[in-house]
């Protein structure tokens, strides 16, 4: 009946977490794109002279076994991060929301399918395909994205499908219909650019959790194989020097944690930007 | 001693331009075994009034005023105080017959609940009191119900269990907010007929709010109309239906339809809406709407002008609204 | 029995059967024959026909399907290539490392989980709301193998209370046991419990805003009495079902925390076998860990005609 404002903490906090996310998630973009063009030392070069060594001027984070500078191996890491994150992500978008929207537009055995399809896929975490694919393709970065792709297109399909039913049951689709539109046409004029914001949303938060399955497949091995760098894989090299350095255990992680962190509040700052009564109902 | 006395009551709500008085300064009582008609649209503060009454408000809301209940002041009592008139002393009935009760639990067990808690009854004589009640507010085969989930309910049977439900600590105020509103007529005039007998078997007090003034009219002795807040004319029942002062009472019978009417003749409505809370204005609430308004009208809340015997109204164009004979 | 269950049944005996399909297809035909996958692109013809004909994968497809799936369903998995024993014996040594290990962590996760999300919920916008929910978005951004590794360099490198790895078997003890699973559990726990304690704050707050809620308060209930008897069972739907779907990530991030504990679990054994090519081993337990989040899928909908009278009724 009356409507009660939602707090001034959680205003402010939504807020926050939109700045906060979006400087992080700028940082790693930031890093990526610097490592293309520069790192303060060249990233597959070994130098096992200087291996180990502590944090100095010229090494600001040091040096890894093999006496890689750990700073520009984390650059070039956040490029590696991104690239699977955006191929897989973008796997998931274009195959989840095309079935989601088809399965909301044609109803019958056809959104039946598309449902069974995404229970069955939620059977097989993206660690257990990336498992079964590295037996049939041997490990590597494709294995990891085509497996964190695979994952993605059930979650984007449901989501895609549940916020398209809805579009589909408001008056404006009606009266579409009603002037003789087919619906292809609703669909591309109507239906996706309601649900386009949840969809952004979603992706942002599929994201994080790209970046954090491509670490742990590249820490198996699965992943990223050498040279190419990779958080994943310097936390897997890094478990072997814990007792002489484990400072090298430290970087990676925290570079993993605070990209996801900086992801997810960007997500959900943009979901109380985007979609106040959500936000309120949360 | 009336059973409850309530003076000056103020509620604030949080809103997204800060507080706004949902209710303000309304002032009232209700004597016992007396039924009182509560009567308003949506937004008039008549269901923060009852909220206020069982000190349910919503959180962030500001309550003042006094709240006398049977010669206890309500208003700060601590919680686990005000647990205890609530179900027991106090009943209460909600509007939503379909989301008011516990999906998960059986009927039976709901019902009794209060006299679990309140009377410390056992399970076993809970389930047969819960049996009793709900034989009592006229639903068949009460045993099997007892023993059914909400669901299994039709809409009138589930507004009859949370009656009994209100009923079942015998208390001396029912307060029932929009009892009938999701039932169609003929269930209507049968639980609010329910309801009239049983206030009169046991002596109970009842407050009945509805936008209705139909319903109030068939079931009170006396009535409030209540708009922006404020109670804007209060009188028995009777002598308000044959004469209602205020020009929002007169919009607010003319908006009603009537059975028997003849076709063709169109209702009448107020025109505008109500207004939300944090615009209420400074003067009169209703001037905004009101065909006989004057620039006076909306200089302050006007005082209560005597109209009859008991009858009062707030409006300084009463003359003019024919009130008087 | 209620149609929801039958129904359900039936989406599980399917879904079983479609992940078998699935897993033998990738696993045995795609890759071409298992023979020369296992002996790789240099071994002669001759010593690939030799073994192709021991495993039987000169048999037509369809054949060898329905073997492995009698052998499923009687118990025999069929012989290791790299270990010479038999699969079951291998896995079932596995798993009493694995399935201790997945339920410490789950009754983590959900005492943790409920414990925050209900506090939280209870202090809806408050500091301590806002702590809890900070920490449940740090909780989510860590991954669980960091967590690990961090637990180690804390509890076992810097206390030195705990080894950092390996198990000493439940023959050692049954506390010397669980001690060692103890840091893979938290490990595990901890993201998933953050994630699920965001879950159930909210499934709380909204069930408290329900009409019933209200009718619970005024029939005199306090609000600790009206959270404990009307809200948290309805509360449970939503956080039940995030449960079941954790379950499987559960199961995922148990491959992954198995290795940096070097436990000797499932987890680990995949890794050997793919590391062995023995795809036997790795088929079987695939098969193994998707039938264990199906099974679990389909108990959350027992559970939930549990939870809900409504889904018990005979035409619902």
């Amino acid at each position: 009946m009356t409507d009660l404002a939602p707090s001034l903490t959680r205003r402010a906090l939504a807020h926050a977490s939109l700045v906060v996310g979006g400087v992080l998630t700028l940082l790693l973009l930031l890093a990526a794109a610097l490592s293309l063009v520069w790192t303060p030392w060249p990233v597959y070069e070994l130098d096992i002279p200087n291996k180990l060594q502590l944090p100095s001027t010229a090494h600001w984070f040091g040096t890894d076994s093999l006496g890689r500078d750990v700073l520009s191996e984390l650059l070039a890491g956040a490029r590696t991060s991104i690239i699977v994150g955006v191929i897989a992500v973008g796997i998931g978008v274009i195959l989840g929301t095309a079935l989601g929207l088809l399965a909301a537009a044609r109803r019958g055995w056809l959104e039946e399918l598309v449902m069974r399809f995404s229970d069955f896929a939620f059977a097989f975490p993206a660690i257990l395909s990336a498992i079964m694919l590295s037996a049939l393709l041997g490990p590597g970065i494709v294995t990891s994205i085509v497996a964190i792709g695979i994952f993605n297109v059930p979650i984007f399909a449901r989501l895609t499908r549940a916020q398209a039913k809805a579009v589909w049951a408001r008056e404006f689709t009606l009266a579409a219909r009603a002037a003789g539109k087919g619906s292809f046409r609703i669909t591309l004029e109507h239906v996706l650019p309601n649900i386009l914001s949840v969809i952004v949303v979603q992706s942002t938060i599929q994201f994080a959790t790209a970046i954090l399955a491509e670490a742990a497949l590249s820490y198996l091995g699965l992943g990223t194989q050498p040279p190419q760098p990779s958080w994943g894989r310097m936390l897997n090299e890094a478990q072997l020097q814990l007792l002489q350095a484990p400072r090298l255990a430290i970087f990676p992680g925290l570079a993993i944690a605070l990209s996801v962190l900086g992801l997810n509040l960007l997500g959900d700052g943009l979901r109380d930007l985007l979609d106040p009564r959500l936000a309120r109902r949360r | 001693m009336a059973l409850l006395d309530v003076e000056n009551l103020v509620v604030r709500l949080p809103t997204a331009r800060g507080m706004a008085a949902a209710v303000r300064g309304a002032s009232f009582s209700l004597d016992r075994g007396e039924r009182l008609g509560l009567v308003g649209e949506s937004g008039s503060g008549k269901s923060m009034t009852a909220l206020a009454l069982l000190g349910l408000l919503p959180e962030g809301a500001e309550l003042a005023g006094s709240i006398r209940f049977d010669g206890r002041e309500l208003v700060g009592l601590p919680e686990d105080e005000l647990c205890r008139f609530r179900g027991d002393r106090i009943g209460m009935v909600f509007q939503e017959p379909m989301t008011a009760l516990n999906p998960l639990h059986t009927v039976g067990r709901q019902v009794a609940e209060p006299l679990r808690l309140h009377r410390g009854f056992s399970a076993s004589a809970a389930r047969e009191a819960a049996v009793a009640l709900l034989d009592r507010v006229g639903i068949p085969d009460a045993a099997w119900r007892a023993a059914s989930f909400p669901h299994q309910l039709s809409g009138g049977q589930r507004q009859r269990a949370i009656i009994a439900m209100a009923l079942a600590c015998g208390p001396d105020l029912l307060i029932a907010d929009e009892p009938t509103t999701a039932l169609d007529v003929t269930l209507q005039r049968q639980i609010l007929d329910r309801l009239v007998e049983l206030c009169e078997e046991s002596g109970m007090a009842l407050l009945l709010i509805s936008h209705d003034l139909g319903v109030v009219a068939e079931t009170t002795r006396r009535m409030l109309v209540m708009y922006g807040g404020s109670i804007m004319e209060s009188g028995p029942t009777a002598a308000m239906l044959r004469r209602l002062a205020h020009p929002y009472s007169q919009g607010l019978i003319g908006a009603r339809p009537r059975l028997g009417a003849q076709r063709g003749v169109r209702l009448s409505t107020i025109p505008g809406s109500a207004p939300a809370l944090a615009e209420i204005p400074v003067g009169c609430p209703f001037a905004e709407r009101c065909r006989l308004a004057i620039d006076e009208c909306k200089a302050a809340l006007p005082a209560q002008e005597i109209v009859g015997p008991d009858h009062v109204a707030r409006c300084i164009r009463l003359d003019a609204a024919g009130a008087r004979p | 029995m209620p149609y929801f269950l039958l129904k359900r049944a039936a989406t599980f005996l399917a879904t079983l059967v479609a992940a078998s399909i699935l897993i033998f297809l990738v696993l045995e035909i795609l890759p071409g024959n298992p023979a020369r996958v296992i002996l790789g692109p240099d071994a002669p013809e001759s010593a690939v026909e030799a073994l192709a004909h021991k495993l039987g994968a000169d048999r037509p497809p369809l054949d060898r399907y329905l073997d492995w799936i009698g052998g499923l369903l009687e118990g025999d998995l069929g012989t290791s290539y790299a270990y010479g024993t038999p699969v079951g014996e291998i896995v079932g040594e596995r798993l009493a490392v694995s399935l201790p290990l997945a339920i410490l962590a789950m009754a983590l996760t959900a005492a943790l989980a409920l414990s925050a999300g209900v506090f939280a919920a209870a202090r809806h916008d408050t500091a301590g709301d806002f702590g809890v929910m900070a920490l449940s978005q740090l909780g989510i951004a860590v991954p669980s193998f960091w967590l690990a590794i961090l637990l180690i360099l804390f509890f076992a490198v810097e206390l030195r209370w705990v080894s950092a790895g390996g198990f000493p078997g439940w023959s050692a003890g049954f506390w010397t046991a669980i001690k060692a699973l103890i840091l893979p559990a938290v490990a595990l726990a901890a993201v998933q419990a953050a994630i699920l304690a965001r879950i159930t704050r909210s499934a709380v707050l909204e069930v408290s805003r329900e009409d019933f809620v209200r009718t619970a308060r005024a029939k005199g209930l306090s609000k600790g009495k009206t959270l404990r008897r009307h809200v948290l069972r309805n509360a449970m739907i939503p956080i039940v079902t995030v449960m079941g779907l954790q379950f499987a990530n559960l199961i995922a991030g148990a491959i992954v925390v198995e290795n940096v504990f070097y436990l000797p679990g499932l987890g680990r054994l995949m890794f050997q076998s793919i590391a062995n090519r023995d795809i036997a081993v790795i088929r079987d337990v695939v098969m193994l860990l998707a039938g264990m989040v199906v099974l679990v899928n389909f108990a959350v909908d027992l559970l939930y005609a549990a939870i809900d009278p409504r889904l018990r009724a005979e035409d619902a």
